[in-house]
């Protein structure tokens, strides 16, 4: 550690030399980003180019999301870049639109997920005592049950309506959520700062959110690139068996399904939107990876 | 020693040379120079004592002798000779060859350094076995031999123990064992005691001592204490800012140090508390008086029947080993461990024994400092945070109050308003981050602050600005202090009352004029007797004198 620590000041208190002029935030992060390896930048590029799609997906397609513009599996052409899928939608227009309702279903259930699970979890490691265990054996009791099949029993249950789907995705997802966030938080709370600010007689919420939180974000942050691809994923599962996204909204899972039948002929389309949830998945972990790597250096640096 | 005998020659014989040594090390992506241009030359059997505070160099250069740099430095000019062999140029597996073998490292921490799943005999031997120097039944008769000579109880079984199954300090010393396991030339010390008691320290240091003399190993003694280094060292090296400062024979630069700086390392030990002890409020009812407390971790009574008082303006001093029940008291006190038995008065009115049980005010009037200051600031939060936070809660004052009350308090523990009010704690030196949770406790207008062990984890020159600062405070706004310590000469620089712990009671206590002059009962005398002193001789007659008693 001798390497890093500064001299200390008491003997000149006033004299030390200030810090190198501390550049900006924006500043720094724009070069971290441009330091950053080659794969984490195809990362979000890759990231980067779904999340404008998404955005502008109306702009960019030709048809309407589920407007019928032809006979039925049509091959590629000038007309249908893509061909067109099973009721004679163009699958380019779906695909695109796809990635808005995929994506963004998807982003809103791992907040959801990250909300309940993350608050819980550090409650969980704050309070300690009966409450963590009543806490921690309930989630113990959601995560025994498989999650597929626990969520296709509830989305029978409470029928496939998108907020419905949301809202079982994200509470079975923040399962793990709140398994990871007390771990971390255990860690921190054991800290004397959390015990002088107990002592100063602080509440709950200003330990959890000012103390523990800002402590505990870099895995969390991590956790939820990854959580974000297992939501996506479950979410294309559940739609790939018909009880995800519902038609005639545009959904990758859905469309592998509905198109399946065109691979024994030895057409690649319905392998698209396949792709499509491969290539994101692979974005998102090189930067989770990079970012993973980033802060863990940073702690041997401290 | 016979300086006329062949043997002797060999003693002057160099083995480690360092010659206009430059290492750099990376910080804010940019290389610093952090040791600039050292020479050093050390013969066999010499034992040389490097001295400095923390980012001195000390630790960079010892390892920088196995030819070796931490991750993120970088060797830069310079030479380093091992017995003939360049360390800079030679190959990876030249230099694998000579660590542990020929040159051993013995750390800071022992508890982190040996391995919690191997037996301490299987970590013995497995360096001499890899490198073929020994079979595996030799290195086991040979532990055996060293820990003996160590002075480890049960030499024979001890090895056979789990690292956690062993104290602090025999720990240290089977680490020493370790170290010489190949017979090495060289031994490099990193700070091997600063992590244990006095009282275990001298034992540690004497045995290392006497092993080192015995098999006239070469070692370099990496410390930040000047007594220590006193007891160990032949010659001493002194550095500051990766440069060296001064370098003589140990009893030459005891007796003489010429450089001013060095010359301040010597005087800290001199810093004596200015106020006058106020007899007269002894008459006055006390801010703090803890009464007949008894407390316990489950079934296990940690203290037994407790009693002090704190005055307004006044320093009481707590001190013993690690495991009186030193900081269980405070613990107490703060309400995070409520006594099974007795209680705590605040200005003569019990305090609830459970600090969620207490109103604002009650936990305002009692602030804590405590041992690192590492952990007892939020990383996350800037200094501005840190110290405006008791601001606004205890004392309710809006943005604009706080910020002008913050530079306030900033200025009162001498750093710069406008240069740290938004920093991280990263950005700040340890003795930093210590003035910050001063201005934190401040903060609050506490009547009573509780400083747990706050000097211990410091340099000696910024120790000392602590206590000064803590000090001037105590005069300046009538605190009354509960000093944690185990140092003794911490305690004779700022108390007022002593509080004697052993074993959860109190031994002896009483004003600090009566604890530390004879009589003493057994347990003070021995802590007394166990603080390295300057001279040189001092080990050597405290051994003498304990050998004549046994």
């Amino acid at each position: 550690m001798t390497t890093h620590s500064s001299s200390d000041s008491q003997l000149e208190p006033f004299t030390e030399p200030p810090p190198a002029a501390r550049p900006s935030k924006f500043k720094r992060a724009l070069r971290e980003l441009w330091k950053s390896p080659l794969s984490a930048k195809l990362g979000m590029l890759i990231v980067l180019s779904y999340i404008f799609v998404a955005l502008f997906a109306p702009w960019l397609t030709p048809y309407g999301e589920s407007e019928i513009v032809g006979g039925p599996f049509e091959l590629w052409g000038d007309k249908y870049p893509l061909g067109t899928d099973n009721l004679g939608r163009d699958m380019l227009t779906r695909l695109l639109y796809g990635a808005r309702n995929t994506i963004g279903i998807a982003l809103i259930t791992t907040l959801l997920a990250f909300l309940i699970g993350g608050m819980t979890g550090i409650l969980a490691a704050i309070l300690g005592g009966w409450a963590d265990q009543l806490m921690s054996r309930f989630v113990d009791v959601l995560m025994a049950i498989p999650s597929l099949i626990f969520s296709l029993l509830l989305l029978t249950i409470f029928g496939t309506s998108i907020p419905v789907l949301i809202i079982i995705i994200a509470v079975l997802d923040s399962t793990r959520v709140f398994r990871l966030a007390r771990a971390v938080s255990l860690n921190v709370v054991v800290m004397d700062y959390v015990e002088a600010a107990r002592l100063r007689g602080e509440g709950l919420g200003w330990i959890t959110l000012r103390e523990v939180l800002p402590n505990i974000m870099p895995p969390l942050v991590a956790e939820f690139g990854l959580r974000f691809c297992f939501v996506f994923l479950t979410i294309a599962a559940l739609s790939f068996l018909g009880l995800g996204i519902q038609p005639p909204t545009a959904d990758w899972g859905s469309m592998v399904r509905d198109n399946a039948t065109l691979i024994s002929y030895g057409d690649i389309t319905p392998l698209l939107p396949a792709g499509a949830i491969a290539l994101l998945t692979i974005g998102v972990n090189f930067i989770v990876d990079w970012f993973l790597h980033k802060t863990s250096g940073l702690k041997d640096g401290q | 020693m016979a300086n006329n005998t062949p043997a002797a020659n060999d003693d002057h014989e160099v083995l480690l040379e360092m010659r206009d040594l430059r290492i750099d090390g990376r910080r804010d992506d940019q290389w610093h120079e952090i040791i600039k241009g050292i020479d050093l030359t050390l013969h066999r059997g010499e034992v040389l004592g490097l001295i400095g505070e923390s980012g001195a160099g000390k630790s960079t250069l010892g390892i920088a002798a196995m030819g070796y740099v931490k991750p993120g430095c970088r060797f830069s000019g310079g030479r380093i000779t091992f017995d003939g062999i360049d360390m800079l140029t030679a190959s990876e597996e030249k230099k694998q060859a000579l660590r542990g073998v020929r040159i051993a490292y013995v750390a800071q921490s022992a508890a982190a350094s040996f391995n919690p799943a191997h037996k301490l005999i299987d970590q013995f031997a497995e360096i001499p076995v890899q490198h073929h120097k020994s079979s595996k039944a030799e290195a086991y008769a040979d532990a055996k031999d060293l820990y003996s000579k160590l002075q480890l109880p049960e030499p024979e079984q001890i090895g056979f123990r789990y690292p956690h199954q062993v104290s602090g300090g025999q720990l240290q010393r089977a680490m020493t064992a370790m170290a010489m396991s190949c017979r090495p030339d060289l031994i490099i010390f990193d700070e091997p005691t600063t992590a244990l008691d006095v009282t275990t320290q001298i034992e540690v240091l004497m045995t290392m001592k006497d092993i080192v003399e015995q098999f006239n190993t070469a070692a370099i003694y990496i410390t930040h204490d000047l007594a220590v280094v006193a007891q160990m060292a032949d010659r001493i090296m002194v550095l500051r800012y990766g440069e060296l400062v001064e370098e003589a024979p140990t009893r030459v630069m005891l007796a003489n140090p010429k450089q001013a700086y060095t010359k301040s390392l010597w005087a800290v030990r001199s810093f004596r508390k200015t106020s006058v002890l106020k007899t007269q409020q002894q008459a006055t009812q006390p801010i703090i008086s803890v009464q007949n407390v008894t407390a316990a971790y489950g079934v296990l009574d940690i203290l037994h029947e407790i009693s002090f008082d704190l005055q307004r303006g006044q320093t009481v001093s707590v001190v013993g080993e690690s495991g009186s029940g030193k900081s269980t008291t405070a613990r107490v006190i703060t309400g995070l461990l409520p006594p099974r038995l007795g209680q705590v008065l605040f200005q003569g009115q019990a305090l609830p024994p459970d600090y969620r049980q207490r109103s604002k005010d009650q936990l305002r009037q009692v602030q804590m400092i405590y041992q690192m200051a590492d952990t007892a600031i939020n990383p996350r939060q800037r200094v501005r945070e840190i110290i405006g936070r008791p601001l606004s809660f205890y004392l309710g004052m809006d943005s604009q109050q706080v910020e002008t009350r913050t530079r306030e308090l900033l200025a009162m523990i001498e750093l710069n308003p406008d240069q740290f009010i938004d920093r991280f704690p990263s950005e700040l030196s340890g003795g930093q981050k210590q003035r910050i949770c001063i201005a934190r406790a401040l903060a609050a207008e506490p009547q009573c602050i509780i400083c747990d062990e706050v000097t211990s984890a410091l340099d000696q020159l910024v120790a000392e600005g602590i206590l000064r600062l803590l000090d001037r405070l105590q005069r300046e706004l009538n605190l009354a202090y509960m000093f944690i310590t185990h140092d003794l000469a911490t305690v004779k620089a700022i108390s007022d009352e002593v509080v004697v712990m052993l074993k959860g009671k109190i031994v002896e206590q009483g004003s600090k004029d009566k604890i530390f002059s004879p009589p003493y009962p057994e347990y003070t005398e021995k802590l007394l007797a166990s603080v390295p002193q300057m001279n040189p001789d001092w080990m050597k007659q405290l051994i003498a004198q304990r050998e004549s008693r046994s």
